[in-house]
């Protein structure tokens, strides 16, 4: 399913946190949002899964308003990772898992406990179903999120910093588990070279705006990089796969102004 | 989890005959159970039952079925309001209702006033100072961003102290002896003027308010775990939560008007039931009403019993239950508050 943000422009007491951003992600594609703190790619991304309605332009899906549509239908097609995690209530991994069935409509017990089932085994974390989902480690509760997304069943999917507070090797996991998925996907994501990695297109997102996007090695460019983040990239090919990883450093402090 | 329904249903009815079983005057159990089939099937009764009859069906009986009622809806709505607030920690009388009620309430008791609404003018001063007090705090709280969770609960802790410094008010400046304790007798709860005209709206609106509830226990579940992620599940947190709000100030209004402020039901069968079946709304909000029903029925039999023929509040026993089972629970570990 193709996703289309077309203009969207968000506003706080006056000020413009998202301004008239435009972004395509195909069928199937894995898109990715990458920027500085407070460039406004959550605001972004909570107008996508309509916890935010934005005070200009258009989200399609398939050339659907998804503000338009019905709450429920909308969570049939289009499933989110937002970054909150409430601790007050110990829903056990099963019940929370188990919540990915609300938007649907003709379902049994039996067929969400098959749905419920087979996502929490795509995601590897069937054998915690009984476990309380505050007591997961960081790891195993992404995981537990993404099999509810996939028990949502849905065809877009839309992920805010899915790998932060996780280690390397689940930083690898959780995203080539959605990659596996076929699914449109939508993503913030803080690691640059993670993001390279994984993404057919890249956004870049500054000061509320997008400021460039297109394939990862054509946008992650040191000039770019040094405007947008304040650091020094030095682009290396991966030894091995020969993907494009860049090295940091912060710029010479001569290009610092000072600010008063 | 069915039998866990079907155990306590059973269990209500074995207390609800406790209820009508024992009291201050001394009626056999044979006789207790005769006079209620006698009522139920429409038997006859000799003369000198009519006293007995009469207890138990005019006085025992509607207590007893009130104090279900009540403790019913007390459970479902802490359910509610904890969903709601997102926080195990909330009860109805959080959100500023009980002592917004409380003022309407000793408006009547202590100051005679809508004296012209006759039998009525309490239970109606209560249940509409509840509902001006949670238009308030709806109106206080509400913000750009709707609903939010910590400024309701700010908002109804402040507001109701306010409405508690108003009562105070009324209390000093009007009391005299039996008025005082009378006031004193509906802020800590009681069923003790039940009558049978005041269970059928009590009854239909605590089943109404359940019903709804059960409706959107899966919605209560979204809401629960955020903002966020309900409405990426296609729940609209904020008018969930507004909903939630009328539900819980129709509910809350009818029982604390009918019953004055009992505390602690709101709060710990919620919790206990938790601890029993998890977290689920399905299952949480099928069993803590027949919970909060049971739990009531006995609290205000032993309100009866203990200084017989005086009466505690009702209020008192459940405090007296309630704390330390409560600090119980929450030495046990195993249940998580606010993460671990």
């Amino acid at each position: 399913m193709r996703l289309d943000i077309e203009d969207v422009t968000v506003e706080t007491a006056g000020a413009r946190l998202v301004e008239d951003i435009r972004l395509t992600a195909d069928s199937g594609q894995f898109v990715g949002l990458v920027g500085p703190n407070g460039s406004g790619k959550s605001t972004l991304l909570r107008c996508v899964y309509r916890a935010l309605r934005p005070a200009g332009g258009v989200v399609r899906l398939d050339g659907d308003d998804v503000h338009a549509m019905a709450p429920r239908a909308a969570a049939r097609v289009l499933a989110a990772l937002p970054q909150e995690s409430s601790a007050e209530f110990d829903f056990t991994v099963a019940e929370v898992v188990a919540m990915g069935r609300l938007p649907h409509r003709d379902r049994t017990a039996a067929s969400d406990r098959e749905i419920c089932a087979a996502a929490m085994n795509r995601t590897g974390v069937a054998h915690l179903a009984d476990r309380g989902f505050l007591a997961l480690s960081g790891g195993e509760k992404q995981r537990v999120l993404i099999a509810r997304a996939l028990a949502q069943q849905p065809r877009v999917l839309v992920l805010d910093e899915p790998t932060n507070h996780l280690d390397i090797a689940h930083q690898l996991d959780v995203l080539s588990l959605v990659r596996a998925g076929g699914l449109t996907v939508l993503a913030a994501l803080h690691d640059l070279n993670l993001a390279a990695a994984h993404c057919d297109v890249l956004y870049v997102i500054a000061g509320g705006r997008a400021v460039a996007s297109g394939a990862p090695h054509d946008v992650l460019q040191p000039a770019l990089l040094a405007e947008v983040f304040g650091v020094r990239a030095h682009p290396v090919r991966h030894p091995e796969t020969g993907a494009v990883q860049l090295l940091f450093d912060l710029l010479p402090p001569k290009t610092f102004q000072p600010t008063t | 989890m069915p039998p866990l329904v079907l155990g306590l249903a059973l269990l209500l009815l074995v207390s609800v005959v406790c209820g009508v079983g024992l009291g201050a005057a001394g009626i056999g159990w044979a006789e207790v159970l005769r006079l209620l089939r006698a009522g139920l099937t429409g038997g006859t009764i000799e003369a000198g039952d009519v006293s007995a009859y009469a207890i138990v069906w005019e006085i025992r009986l509607p207590r007893v079925v009130l104090g279900a009622v009540v403790g019913a809806g007390l459970a479902a709505v802490g359910v509610a309001v904890q969903a709601m607030v997102r926080n195990a920690l909330a009860d109805p009388f959080v959100l500023g209702i009980s002592s917004g009620a409380a003022v309407g309430a000793n408006a009547v008791i202590l100051l005679g006033a809508f004296a012209g609404l006759g039998v009525w003018a309490l239970s109606l001063s209560a249940f509409g100072s509840a509902l001006a007090a949670m238009a308030l705090v709806y109106a206080v709280a509400r913000s750009p961003h709707g609903l939010t969770p910590l400024r309701l609960v700010l908002t109804g802790t402040a507001l109701a102290y306010g409405f508690e410094a108003v009562t105070t008010v009324m209390v000093f400046g009007a009391a005299r002896g039996e008025a005082a304790r009378s006031a004193m007798m509906w802020l800590l709860g009681s069923l003790g003027g039940a009558t049978w005209a005041q269970v059928p709206l009590a009854a239909v609106t605590v089943a109404a308010g359940w019903a709804w509830l059960r409706l959107r226990a899966e919605a209560l579940n979204a809401l629960a775990m955020g903002d966020e992620t309900s409405a990426a599940l296609g729940v609209r947190p904020a008018r969930l939560r507004r909903e939630l709000f009328l539900v819980t100030a129709a509910v809350t209004g009818t029982v604390v008007a009918v019953s004055g402020a009992i505390g602690f039901v709101g709060l710990m069968v919620p919790h206990v039931v938790r601890m029993l079946v998890g977290a689920d709304h399905r299952r949480v909000l099928a069993v803590a009403p027949l919970a909060g029903a049971v739990l009531l029925v006995w609290a205000d039999l032993l309100s009866r019993l203990l200084l017989t023929p005086a009466e505690l509040p009702v209020g008192v026993i459940t405090a007296v239950v309630g704390v330390p089972a409560f600090l119980l629970l929450m030495r046990r570990g195993g249940y998580a508050f606010g993460g671990r």
